[in-house]
């Protein structure tokens, strides 16, 4: 119990908390409009990799600048997305086998081209927001970070309005809930679902940059280690809406961190492993019970091909 | 004109008609080497600019290869003895696919799989074989438990399996890191030491799978048995009423229930099945002598389940024919032990790998397209 409070009253419990959340954030984001559209994106795991050792990249080329490297992280996101887009949505190839073999394709990637290039990065400097940053508890943790974790503040807000304020978004729902309608109302299914890939390979690459510049400052190819997979179970963990989606991440990244703070504040007999486990085991059971009421799309991860049910 | 000429130009039509639809036939199989050969080709290349790019010879890494995988004695017995885990698993796999029912957690159920032969081959006491063929049961059992709550969830509770299997894969990493840090279940005793390794006990001398020698290579005899349930899962399938059943269901869950095949027994039988061919792998890594050293260590799964899934998608769901794709998958996986000598990274292979399987998943899906396409516009031109 004291372990508890203790670490409740840190505030570098909840700072690092944050920049776990704000990983999962980057990622689950894009994967929520992904899944949204109608497909289970398992590659978002390669996207942030892929993300994270571009970023590593072209900080170095570009002579340590953060944004480059950036955008280098997208790119390589929305690399990666292409294929995970055309393979499964424009073939009808099975997108799971695409998406793990996407993963499988980016680890070996990243370790081979890492032991070749071997980017030598560094954690950006904290960029205090004034006034914020001074609140008791949350303030350092949410106001006092590198700057690339505050895009995800404008991020979230953004991916919201897009599928729901936009006739795009309108379309992209459509095609995750009844593309067979949406087909025959004159919407291109397939199109719309690869741009929503497209989106979460944009995010989850930016993620990745995030991670490399932002919170961990060099890169390994074991950098990711599962993230993807958490932020797929943060979507699931939420029901599919963007409010939940937050909620599981935010909730996630807390978990991650407990299980990384509790043994440096000299409490180790904690089971770590039950604690690592746990996002994927309240995940699982928040479906088993809630089953009736989290409702996915209806045609999420069915392929669509005209004319076909 | 009379009715023998009549008769005789019907004849030359229908002769024609065939001689068409023959040559037809020969310009579809054309189509087909042609799409495999360029796109298998296409990720060739693409691993060779790689590592030429980053100042490698793919000539060696080739050879270097073929060296690891096939050429140097006793190479081949040691991808056999890879091969087996990766055929295991595609075997199950090949029977929930065949079901309509996607399980992605092969790593997780082998890892269960592992942890419990484990368990039973290090606890369990008496005559060596009675020991063998109980821990690769409790493998089976381990593997299919792990399977069976996806599809208990599946079908009790309406959980996609697809989620489920997936995320249980961290959760059974987790479980068999918990075992492995506490005396009571799977870690070594240590031996006054602390144990820091976290490794468990190594199976006692009779209790490992006897291997065999053929021309100096030696591999465990569970690959034998693995070419035996790979015929067997051949013939299940295709030549019996549950087979017959099974791919029913996948193939159309409609007709399935019409037809009195209850979904909730035969996609729960498929997944026990699937997950216990995935667990009898994890066991057979134990015992077999070619995964660790005949012990569970922290990360022992290898990725050898994700792998097996892949084999059993570029064999196309075909339990023969995965055979020879887990050899080819083993081939990449023993040979990059001989890349060092190189000095390209090793990674490479996985690269390799990856590759491969996304060429290999285009020609089918181009296939497919066509032949819709092609279909679409012959029942136009009916009407």
């Amino acid at each position: 119990m004291e372990a508890i409070w203790d670490v409740l009253s840190s505030e570098v419990t909840y700072s690092s908390a944050v920049r776990f959340a704000a990983l999962l954030l980057f990622a689950a984001c894009g994967e929520w409009v992904a899944e949204r559209a109608g497909t289970l994106n398992i590659s978002v795991e390669g996207m942030i990799l892929a993300g994270a050792f571009a970023a590593a990249v072209g900080y170095d080329r570009f002579g340590g600048s953060v944004a480059a490297g950036l955008v280098a992280g997208c790119l390589a996101g929305v690399l990666i997305a292409s294929v995970q887009a055309n393979m499964s949505h424009r073939l009808p190839a099975d997108q799971f086998v695409v998406g793990l073999t996407l993963n499988i394709l980016v680890l070996g990637l990243g370790g081979f081209l890492d032991a070749e290039l071997d980017p030598t990065t560094q954690r950006g400097a904290t960029t205090d927001i004034p006034l914020l940053s001074e609140l008791p508890l949350l303030g350092p943790a949410l106001f006092a970070q590198p700057w690339p974790l505050y895009l995800v503040y404008p991020l979230v807000p953004l991916v919201w309005w897009l599928p729901f304020r936009t006739r795009w978004g309108l379309e992209v729902r459509a095609a995750g809930e009844y593309p067979n309608a949406a087909d025959v109302s004159g919407l291109m299914v397939n199109q719309r679902r690869r741009e929503a890939i497209y989106l979460a390979g944009l995010t989850s690459g930016l993620g990745g940059g995030y991670l490399v510049l932002g919170a961990i400052g060099a890169f390994e190819d074991s950098i990711v280690g599962g993230r993807g997979f958490i932020a797929i179970a943060a979507v699931i963990f939420g029901g599919w809406t963007l409010r939940g989606t937050v909620a599981g991440c935010v909730l996630f990244g807390a978990v991650v961190s407990f299980r990384l703070s509790l043994p440096q504040q000299g409490y180790d007999s904690l089971n770590t492993e039950l604690l690592s486990a746990l996002p994927y085991l309240v995940t699982i059971l928040g479906m088993a019970l809630f089953a009736h009421r989290i409702r996915p799309p209806a045609a999420l991860a069915r392929p669509f091909l005209r004319g076909l049910k | 004109m009379t009715d023998v000429a009549e008769e005789r130009e019907v004849e030359i039509d229908t002769k024609r008609a065939a001689r068409s639809q023959a040559s037809a036939r020969r310009a579809a199989i054309i189509e087909v080497v042609v799409l495999y050969a360029v796109c298998i080709a296409a990720a060739l290349v693409l691993a060779a600019i790689l590592v030429a790019a980053t100042g490698g010879s793919w000539r060696d890494v080739f050879s270097a290869l073929l060296d690891g995988s096939i050429r140097r004695p006793g190479r081949w017995g040691l991808t056999l003895g890879t091969a087996l885990p990766l055929l295991l698993v595609a075997l199950g796999t090949i029977v929930n696919a065949r079901a309509g029912l996607v399980n992605i957690g092969q790593e997780g159920q082998l890892l269960i799989g592992a942890a419990c032969a484990t368990y039973v081959g290090v606890r369990l006491g008496g005559p060596g074989p009675v020991v063998i063929v109980a821990l690769l049961l409790a493998g089976v059992l381990g593997g299919a438990v792990w399977a069976g709550i996806a599809g208990a969830l599946r079908y009790w509770r309406g959980v996609p399996e697809v989620l489920s299997t997936l995320l249980l894969v961290t959760v059974a990493a987790n479980a068999g890191g918990y075992g492995l840090k506490n005396p009571s279940l799977l870690l070594a005793p240590a031996a006054g030491r602390a144990n820091r390794n976290q490794v468990s006990e190594q199976l006692a001398d009779d209790t490992r799978l006897p291997r065999i020698t053929v021309f100096g290579n030696e591999f465990p005899i569970s690959v034998l048995l693995g070419i035996a349930l790979a015929g067997a899962v051949a013939f299940v399938l295709a030549r019996t009423v549950p087979g017959f059943r099974l791919r029913m269901l996948g193939r159309n869950p409609r007709t399935a229930q019409r037809a009195g095949v209850s979904a909730t027994r035969y996609g729960m039988g498929a997944m026990l099945i699937s997950g216990g061919f995935a667990g009898l792998a994890g066991a057979a890594m134990l015992a077999g002598g070619d995964f660790g050293n005949y012990q569970l260590v922290p990360g022992f799964s290898v990725n050898i389940g994700w792998t097996g899934l892949l084999v059993a998608l570029v064999a196309r769901e075909r339990a023969v024919a995965a055979i020879s794709v887990a050899f080819v998958f083993a081939s990449l996986r023993t040979g990059s032990g001989f890349l060092a000598a190189t000095g390209v990274e090793r990674r490479i292979t996985d690269v390799v790998q990856a590759l491969l399987v996304l060429a290999l998943l285009i020609p089918p899906a181009v296939i497919y397209i066509r032949s819709r396409r092609r279909a679409l516009a012959a029942s136009k031109d009916r009407v």
